[in-house]
């Protein structure tokens, strides 16, 4: 590991994430079983990072957000943000910290309450925390809304009445408006079509750039994450399979399932197409895992050990960790 | 915009209610006539005859229409034909026993059925909730009349404590107050809870918790106002129902009202009091949906905009 990544302050340690859901049993005596949606998670994330999650709908992407945001409490493990445990603290502390991480999700439309016109909405957490009084709240709700590239008049808006690029905006300024130092964004691009994507992520990469925020972004979509991530986990079933900065997990994919993640991605010069990897099958239920690697059963590389031992995350120097026997045991 | 919603809800209600009329006023003519069950059975083809001239009766349904109309228009209900008083002071003597009986009620069953649905959904699926729920589906389960006679066994037979008839005072209130108010608090706790988990899913709600704020905050700024149309639309339809869903509890515990004096005079084939107090009802009903209607306008956002596009 280089001397640099030691010295960059740590704005969020997970350590050691698990987080499973007890199943409803149709049974009344039968073994509980559970759902793991995340079963041993671990990353740090550096201040000003732009840090990307990705993986496939059910990899346990949004469940590792929550704990984060510590909206879900972990079954067992813990999340350190500014080296305080966020599950431990005062509710005091706890509302504080609030100021310091914000969230913005996929449905924009559900973001928001269809009863209160949008600059309400902004202007909230300023009243939750009591920040300024009335006539100064108003005054950086429209701020905001401009530097978000929204016109005033959308203060008085209901969000029924905007589209939802103007939508995923508004969410971003209500966000915004305590200056956080963390940015959870959860798929947030997704809803929306392709030329106003451009736009917001543009715009996530100026706001990343001018305030000096550190984004936690979550995404299946590729194309996107290579666009804005310095660093990049890869999860799947629950489980990180490969951490790497951007431009080297892209250069250099070590695991089979990233490879297959990537090339995946459609590229604009046919040229330069790279041979599809197709991956069968669907992954395995996360109710009953399977022994050994959770890939295995898609792994187009799989060898006997993969199906006796699951591999763990071991760094392959250049901070480039793996999870995968076929990369580690050479 | 507005403006234009509200009138059109209006101009939809008197609609309604001139349909209603019509509809009371030749169902109860053509089905009924007033000379055969007012007289005797040993009166006389002339006698019969008399009575129609008395009352109008013998000219065509359209033309007693048109003078009922004109007559109703000027608050006359005409007279009963049982002692000839007028029908409108019969009424106006027993419809505020009934509102305040009805009034009291729903105002009982909104004080204590709603706080306990946003309890039970805010407390999903503990003892609490249960015990709520469950004893919300026994109160409007049980038959309203029965529950009525177990008090008056229990209260009025047993302790003492309570009147059994009348409505003088504050205690005879209590009984008949409770009575319906206990089925009418178990479906509100239930449409409350509903309709309260159905918000608290959202994003925008996890998201103001997410950003610090308050249960309290949350609750009444975020989850009840968009909570309230489903809430507001049954808390309106048993305003509609406020006139005549008291006919069997005002005759178990002897309550003077409307309920009361609709069963007696069907008993004595008093047309002219059937006729007005079924009117009555259905304009209660109609009322009641506008002023849903208005409430939704005055809610919802979306319902404000979409009057104004159409």
């Amino acid at each position: 590991m280089s001397d640099t990544a030691d010295t960059r302050e740590k704005l969020v340690e997970a350590k050691g994430l698990y987080k499973h859901y007890a199943l409803k049993s149709d049974k009344l005596f039968a073994k509980k079983r559970y759902l793991k949606a995340v079963d041993g998670v671990s990353f740090d994330i550096y201040k000003g990072e732009f840090f990307g999650v990705v993986g496939e709908s059910g990899c346990g992407k949004s469940t590792t957000a929550k704990l984060v945001l510590d909206m879900e409490h972990p079954t067992k493990g813990s999340v350190l943000f500014k080296g305080k445990e966020v599950g431990k603290l005062k509710p005091k502390e706890w509302r504080a910290i609030r100021l310091d991480m914000q969230m913005i999700f996929q449905d924009t439309l559900g973001a928001l309450d269809p009863y209160m016109c949008v600059g309400k909405q902004i202007q909230e957490p300023l009243e939750i925390h009591n920040i300024g009084d009335p006539k100064k709240r108003k005054q950086m709700v429209l701020d905001i809304l401009d530097a978000v590239s929204l016109k005033p008049i959308f203060y008085d808006r209901y969000p029924h009445e905007l589209s939802g690029g103007q939508r995923q905006r508004i969410v971003l300024a209500r966000a915004l408006i305590v200056k956080p130092q963390l940015l959870v964004c959860d798929e947030p691009i997704s809803a929306l079509d392709v030329s106003i994507q451009a736009q917001v992520v543009n715009l996530f990469k100026r706001i990343h750039k001018e305030l000096n925020l550190t984004f936690m972004f979550i995404s299946h979509d590729l194309r996107i994450v290579k666009h804005v991530c310095n660093r990049i986990i890869v999860m799947y079933l629950g489980r990180v399979v490969e951490e790497a900065e951007s431009d080297e997990l892209f250069a250099n994919t070590l695991h089979p399932y990233s490879q297959a993640l990537i090339s995946a991605v459609p590229s604009l010069t046919p040229d330069s197409q790279a041979k599809r990897i197709m991956l069968h099958g669907d992954p395995p239920n996360p109710i009953d895992l399977p022994k050994g690697c959770r890939f295995a059963s898609r792994c187009p590389k799989c060898t006997p050990r993969c199906l006796e031992a699951e591999p763990e995350l071991v760094d392959m120097g250049n901070n480039h960790k793996v999870a995968c026997f076929l990369v580690t045991d050479k | 915009m507005h403006l234009k919603y509200f009138l059109m809800k209006t101009l939809r209600a008197l609609l309604t209610s001139l349909l209603l009329v019509v509809f009371v006023f030749f169902v109860l003519g053509i089905t009924w006539d007033p000379a055969q069950s007012m007289l005797p059975d040993d009166a006389t083809e002339e006698d019969m005859v008399e009575f129609r001239a008395m009352w109008g009766l013998d000219k065509p349904l359209i033309e007693q229409f048109w003078v009922y109309c004109k007559n109703f228009v000027h608050g006359d209900f005409g007279q009963s034909y049982k002692d000839g008083r007028d029908v409108f002071e019969i009424i106006s003597q027993r419809l505020p026993k009934t509102v305040w009986l009805m009034g009291m009620s729903i105002i009982f069953s909104i004080i204590f059925g709603l706080p306990l649905g946003i309890y039970a959904a805010l407390h999903r699926n503990s003892f609490g909730d249960r015990f709520v729920m469950g004893a919300a589906v026994f109160g409007f389960s049980m038959p309203n009349f029965f529950l009525g006679i177990m008090f008056i066994l229990l209260f009025s037979m047993k302790l003492h404590w309570l009147p059994s008839a009348g409505s003088d005072t504050w205690l005879h209130l209590l009984m008949p107050m409770i009575t319906i108010g206990l089925s009418r608090m178990g479906s509100y706790a239930r449409y409350t809870r509903s309709a309260m988990l159905n918000v608290l899913s959202k994003q925008y709600c996890i998201t103001a918790k997410a950003k610090g704020a308050s249960r309290k905050r949350m609750v009444y700024l975020h989850a009840l106002p968009n909570a309230a149309i489903p809430i507001v639309t049954v808390i309106g339809t048993s305003i509609g129902h406020m006139v005549g869903g008291g006919v069997v509890i005002e005759n178990v515990f002897a309550w003077p009202g409307i309920g009361r004096l609709l069963v007696t005079s069907v008993a004595v084939r008093d047309l002219p009091v059937v006729q007005a107090i079924v009117i009555i009802l259905g304009l209660s009903m109609v009322l009641a949906n506008l002023l849903v209607d208005f409430t939704y306008g005055l809610l919802d956002p979306r319902i404000r905009v979409t009057a104004g596009d159409k």
